[in-house]
């Protein structure tokens, strides 16, 4: 068993359900993403079914079951950024990065997320990468910005 | 150099003689002493600076850095202060400057290369005015000369600011400062002198229904859950704001988090438990770290835990983070999902305040419903009544965004007009475009258009209008934004969250969705299936989202439709402009557009020519071009990169 994993199980009681939540989104803090023996251990921590905890895990948005790219990328579409035509920029950004949201590039570089809002919509559309926001984007200003953090790692 | 935020105040000083006093009038030294700690009056310079989300997404955590090397790097003594929005979220980073003696100055779009003006300036006391927002008024203080007051700003002027009183003006970490605000003392009061049904009687008779947009008294609801007997009850505070276009709440939490906490508390003591559950969604990062260090600080004051000052009250306040799902939202799936199980709603009756969390009577409370209580037993329940209008008392937070000048957080008093809202806080349309609707209350809510955007917002005139309040965002769209694809962004998100327990929901949403999707598609042919599809569907429109409003479950089931049927009332003709004459007079549906060059305006600079994915564009250099309509998909890369604005839409 992992020890950072047992660690965080030791926090909390063994056999609550309750705790399920909780502890999914420490594990998920700690690693980036749920793995398939984490998942294991849970089960086994909390007496429930491993399906089960798939079940909620694949229900809720924050769950993933892969890891983040080294530039997450959560892109806000929410209704002020979609009417400043934000799916537009999903869809470049889908094309220029070649994933969808929910997905991670094959280089591990780069994954995507949507946002419901982030709550600036007087700069919609903005999306944020790691701790960078980026707003009032176009399509031009896009594939700019991807450019540069693929420069930056180069 | 710079302070750390200074507070002049011991823990003790303020039990003892602001939290344990119940006498109305504090003594003039106590009063004088809470004036300094709540920086009414200064004795070094104080610079403010709004770290909210919408002013660290503005860049305001870059100003900061550039206030404190300011500072250190000129020796000056000040101290910084971190406040939360004031509501004007396209000022920010809005930084204000109070001198000794005068009043506090804010200023507006201050990012980190136009710090050093600001600062130099007012250092001098000569006022940058470009940058100036605005100065708040205070009686012992002496005011600016033309610097306009922030309350007389069309922004601020017709709000009546009761929940966002401190938005702005003090530390969001501090307790002190709350309690120097006069936090905390109602609470301590409500305890001491009244029991549980005096305190949800003071609630009913105040008027206050629930703020997450049903509506419901919430004085009843409390009185409910406190009748039943049980061993345990519960309260939990809903967070998990989630609408697209709905920021109130988090807004709330990272401004006033003491006022929520306070809020929860006296709900908790009202209904007799001693487990009260804030539930707030997981991407609220900042808001979650201010709650958590509201709720430590509470506790190091001594008030939350066991036996709150000898008056035999136990509370303890856990923080639950929402893993992010929009139905989690309603009541019954927000208590599966603190239980560990899919956020899932189950059917009512029973009601969660007979049973709900664990199987125990339950109150889930939203987060702005739980922020009014403080000022209510502070001011009494009559005061509450008067603000508002006959049918719904009190005030309510709105989120002002879309196409307008002013877009930010507001609070209005109930049944103010729509109309006033939006041209006069809202400051109207840019650009002198015209104005098409507004639409309230997220993805379950509705347009309200031109024609009956005069009715009071409140709970039943919107209501009446099949408008449903919601989480009361409000985003207001012009001439160049499209009905039918705000409607059919709209099914998309429902239909991605419906949770799948009822068909008509999990099924009707998607169909619904297709429905939209063939309308603004462009047709191969006039013959085929998809056209027959078309218009099957928007015939059947109307009878599904009835079925889908009767037979869901959730309010995310019954509300679903709310927008496909108000816009179909409404827009009738911009549906049928889209399936007869397939276009979109916005030119938003894509693949609806097609685009042609005008020969006069059209220069022949080949900007356009090379970036055609299609290659549709066509002609010689300095001569104008020319768009084979065969070949155009209607991308628009041609029209977002002409610099003679030559390209245009059909």
């Amino acid at each position: 068993m992992d020890d950072q994993t047992s660690v965080i199980l030791s926090r909390y009681p063994r056999g609550h359900r309750d705790c399920l939540i909780p502890i999914l989104q420490d594990i998920q803090q700690e690693y980036g993403y749920l793995s398939e023996s984490s998942v294991t251990e849970i089960s086994r921590y909390l007496g429930l079914p491993s399906s089960k905890i798939f079940g909620l895990a694949t229900f809720y948005n924050q769950f993933r079951f892969e890891p983040r790219g080294r530039f997450h990328i959560r892109i806000c579409h929410g209704t002020s950024c979609h009417v400043s035509s934000a799916s537009e920029i999903i869809k470049e950004l889908g094309k220029k990065l070649r994933i969808a949201p929910g997905e991670i590039s094959r280089d591990g570089m780069f994954s995507l997320e949507l946002v419901a809002c982030m709550g600036a919509c007087h700069l919609a559309p903005l999306m944020q990468v790691n701790d960078n926001y980026h707003t009032k984007l176009d399509s031009g200003s896009i594939n700019d910005i991807i450019d540069s953090y693929i420069e930056g790692e180069d | 150099m710079s302070l750390k935020t200074h507070i002049p105040v011991e823990k003790e000083y303020l039990v003892n003689n602001v939290l344990l006093n119940e006498s109305a009038d504090l003594p003039a030294d106590v009063d004088k002493l809470l004036k300094l700690v709540c920086r009414e009056k200064v004795k070094y310079p104080v610079i403010f600076i709004g770290t909210g989300s919408c002013g660290l997404i503005s860049g305001a955590g870059e100003t900061l850095f550039e206030i404190n090397k300011y500072l250190s790097d000129r020796n000056l003594k000040a101290d910084v202060v971190e406040t939360g929005c004031a509501g004007y979220c396209s000022m920010e980073p809005v930084v204000g400057v109070q001198l000794p003696g005068k009043t506090r100055v804010s200023f507006k779009n201050i990012t980190s290369e136009k710090l050093a003006f600001i600062l130099d300036g007012m250092f001098n006391s000569i006022i940058p005015e470009e940058h100036v927002l605005g100065q708040y008024k205070s009686p012992s203080l002496e005011l600016w000369k033309d610097v306009p007051i922030i309350s007389e700003l069309s922004f601020f002027s017709m709000q009546y600011r009761n929940l966002m009183k401190n938005w702005g003006r003090i530390s969001p970490f501090s307790i002190e400062e709350y309690i120097a605000t006069g936090g905390y003392r109602s609470y301590l009061k409500t305890i001491s002198n009244y029991t549980h049904e005096e305190v949800c009687d003071i609630v009913e008779k105040s008027g206050l229904q629930g703020r997450g947009g049903g509506g419901f008294l919430t004085g009843k609801k409390w009185k409910v859950a406190h009748t039943v007997m049980a061993d345990q009850r519960y309260l939990v505070c809903n967070a998990d704001e989630s609408d697209p276009g709905g920021f109130a709440n988090r807004a709330m939490i990272e401004s006033d988090p003491h006022r929520l906490l306070e809020g929860v508390i006296i709900a908790a003591y009202a209904i007799g438990t001693s487990k009260a559950y804030i539930y707030i969604r997981n991407d609220y990062r900042n808001a979650i770290e201010r709650l958590e260090k509201a709720v430590d600080s509470a506790r190091d004051y001594g008030l939350l835990g066991h036996d709150v000052y000898g008056s035999g009250f136990n509370i303890d306040v856990i923080i639950r983070k929402g893993p992010g799902a929009f139905v989690c939202g309603e009541e019954t799936a927000m208590i599966s999902s603190i239980e560990g199980k899919r956020g899932m709603p189950r059917p009512k009756p029973p009601y969660p305040a007979v049973s709900g969390l664990f199987g125990k009577p339950t109150v889930v409370n939203n987060v702005e419903t739980l922020s009014n209580i403080p000022a209510i037993f502070e001011n009494g329940p009559d005061w509450f009544m008067s603000l508002g209008n006959e049918t719904s008392p009190g005030t309510k937070m709105l989120v002002l965004s879309g196409r307008l000048n002013n877009q930010g957080i507001i609070e209005v008093p109930l049944g103010t007009r729509v109309k006033d809202i939006i041209f006069g806080a809202g400051g109207g349309i840019p650009g002198k475009k015209r104005f098409r609707a507004v639409q309230v209350g997220g993805p379950s809510g509705g347009f309200l258009t031109g024609d009956n955007i005069d009715i009071p917002y409140d709970f039943d005139s919107l209501a009446s209008e099949g408008v449903y309040m919601g989480s009361g965002g409000m985003v207001v769209l012009d001439q160049d934004c499209c009905i039918i694809d705000t409607v059919k962004y709209f099914m998309d998100f429902i239909q991605k969250e419906s949770c799948g327990k009822c068909i008509p929901c999990r099924e009707g949403t998607r169909r619904m969705l297709e429905v939209y999707e063939n309308i603004t598609k462009r047709p191969l042919d006039e013959n085929g299936h998809t056209t027959l599809e078309r218009f099957k569907g928007v015939m059947q429109l109307e009878s599904l989202a009835s079925v889908i409003k009767d037979t869901s479950l959730c309010g995310l089931g019954q509300k679903a439709p709310n927008s496909v049927i108000s816009s179909l009332k409404y827009f009738r003709s911009e549906y049928e402009e889209h399936i007869f004459d397939r276009k979109c007079s916005a030119g938003v549906c894509k693949e609806l557009r097609l685009f042609y060059i005008d020969v006069e305006k059209c220069t022949g600079c080949t900007a356009c020519a090379p970036k055609c994915p299609e290659s549709a564009i066509i002609g010689t250099k300095h001569h104008p071009f020319f768009i084979v309509e065969e070949k155009c998909t209607g991308c628009g890369i041609c029209y977002d990169v002409c610099k003679f604005s030559a390209v245009l839409v059909k």
